[in-house]
């Protein structure tokens, strides 16, 4: 008998265990934590180095997992870099393309990035003192079109933005910021880490150059992300981090660099990380999406019809369901976010509060104090939606 | 379950209108980047007492309160004890220690919830700092 999509997940088998916090970390299928687990019995060796039997299971599993992520992203095996995590990837995609910028050049950055896609940005402009502009974002959460072409001038030599929010759950019009960056010539980064939990992607037909995501919010293991580039931008980009397995030649005043994308995995990579990852796209690629995404939908309208209805609850981000991910944040008028989400921890259910490492965001939408956040995915139930809902009432009646 | 931290004599001194002080010889602000709290804490000092005091908080309702109870507690002290305010929060909070004073009792609540220690002592740590700086 086939499991349910909740029933794959061992950790949500706890009765009145409601986890709605899948935005800040995905839960993990028990047959991807047993994917890791085989491979360090039976496959444990570094890549790339050894002949004996172990490294070569170790190698055929890891260039295996590059290819899955690959056939995942619809990208050949050689795009996809894999590294620690989203965050060393958004960093690598940064010096990579912004290393030799100068006074002059702009990098236009959307103000709904997370704090892992802008600083990388921020930190470059004030060293190589190129500027930075912030694409602006609509009261609702959304990028703002309005004045793109104002925004992204022909000074610009790369546009940043992420491909879903994760605070307000609005989904970016890639193709649109794509165009824009293409008239003037430069390139475009994507941050996927809140886009990849909710389906396939595939970053080259959006008209990405360069595609950041976490595995650990993809039902994969931590300590792993992955760098997707196209190859003629992966080949022209310098590595971040130099060291072993990079290289092309060395001598004792100089060295080369390897060829994509082991340029930009240096060190001994996470192997063991890579497969569970591999693991966890696999068992996302066989799920029917349709279906998903019709339920997540349907949780999404119901979270945000039980909110419309509290007194004093205020939605941050989109108010329906077109081109968002099923990520909702909001406020709640003399509560703070903090308090509430002790309070529903207290009745069982896992939300975020705070300000989700997005404070560009937080401070041009006024939210100070930031806000409640509840992510779903496809494991989430109505009976979490009503379990938060519940408890927020509960909550707000203790608070007040 | 949380909601035995939010009684009745917290919810009230969160409650509490803060002081506004004009003319500090000492003024502190912390942050809690891990919530986002932000406390200032303001005092006056004549003759090493602290004559009076006002604060500026923004934070969850631990975090006002005890900012509300570290403005009221300072005036009278001498600088030392009003730095000493916060060895005998944390005393109570993480060594089981008796509350120093009546109100502090409001705080036991917050005891068993380490992820929240920090709500209440920020503004016991501002107002320290406030004190050895002036
Ligand atoms: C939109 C977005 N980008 C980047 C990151 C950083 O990911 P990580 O912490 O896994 O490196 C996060 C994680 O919260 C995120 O939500």
């Amino acid at each position: 008998m086939s499991l349910t999509i909740r029933e794959a997940f061992p950790a949500l088998a706890r009765p009145g265990f409601h986890y709605l916090d899948s935005a800040a970390m995905a839960q993990i299928p028990g047959l991807v934590s047993e994917a890791v687990t085989h491979h360090n019995r039976t496959a444990r060796s570094n890549v790339r180095r050894g002949l004996h039997e172990m490294a070569q299971r170790a190698d055929a599993a890891y260039d295996g997992a590059r290819a899955t992520v690959g056939r995942f992203l619809n990208a050949p095996a050689e795009e996809v870099v894999f590294t620690a995590g989203c965050t060393l990837a958004l960093n690598m995609a940064a010096w990579g393309l912004g290393r030799n910028l100068g006074p002059g050049d702009e990098v236009a950055v959307s103000r709904l990035e997370h704090h892992s896609s802008c600083l990388p940005w921020m930190a470059l402009a004030r060293e190589r003192g190129f500027a930075l502009r912030w694409l602006p974002v609509t009261p609702d959460g959304r990028l703002d079109f309005a004045d793109l072409g104002a925004m992204v001038t022909p000074r610009c030599k790369v546009v940043v933005a992420t491909h879903a929010s994760n605070v307000t759950g609005a989904v970016s019009d890639l193709p649109r910021l794509a165009e824009a960056a293409r008239a003037v010539g430069a390139l475009l980064v994507v941050d996927g880490a809140q886009m990849v939990p909710h389906g396939r992607v595939d970053p080259r037909a959006l008209g990405a150059d360069l595609y950041a995501f976490a595995g650990h919010k993809a039902y994969g293991p931590t300590g792993i992300g992955v760098l997707w580039g196209r190859a003629e931008v992966l080949d022209g980009m310098a590595p971040l981090v130099v060291g072993g397995g990079m290289v092309g030649t060395v001598g004792d005043d100089d060295f080369t660099w390897g060829e994509p994308p082991h340029r930009f995995e240096a060190g001994t990579p996470p192997v063991a990380q890579a497969v569970g990852l591999a693991a966890a796209l696999e068992w996302m690629s066989g799920l029917d999406w349709q279906a998903v995404h019709q339920q997540e939908a349907a949780l999404t309208w119901h979270l945000l019809d039980g909110l419309r209805s509290m007194e004093g609850v205020r939605i941050v981000g989109p108010l329906g369901l077109e081109a968002r991910v099923p990520v909702v944040s909001f406020t709640v008028e003399g509560c703070h976010p903090h308090d509430l989400s002790h309070l529903l921890a207290g009745r069982g259910v896992a939300v975020r509060g705070g300000a989700h490492c997005a404070r560009p965001l937080m401070s041009v939408l006024g939210l100070e104090e930031g806000t409640l956040r509840a992510s779903l995915a496809p494991y989430t139930n109505r009976d979490d939606v009503d379990a938060l809902l519940r408890g927020l009432a509960e909550a707000m009646k203790v608070l007040r | 379950m949380s909601d035995e931290l939010y009684g009745a004599a917290i919810k009230e001194l969160a409650a509490r209108e803060p002081a506004v002080l004009d003319g500090a010889d000492a003024s502190v602000s912390l942050d809690n980047p891990l919530c986002g709290d932000r406390v200032s804490l303001d005092v006056r000092l004549d003759g090493g007492r602290v004559t009076a005091s006002g604060h500026r908080v923004k934070g969850c309702l631990l975090c006002k309160a005890a900012a509300a109870l570290a403005e009221e507690r300072a005036v009278g002290l001498e600088a030392d004890g009003a730095a000493q305010l916060l060895d005998q929060v944390a005393g109570m909070l993480k060594k089981g220690a008796e509350p120093a004073f009546p109100a502090l009792a409001a705080f036991l609540p917050v005891r068993p919830h380490k992820s929240r220690h920090d709500c209440v002592l920020l503004p016991f740590k501002a107002l320290a700092r406030a004190v050895k700086a002036s």
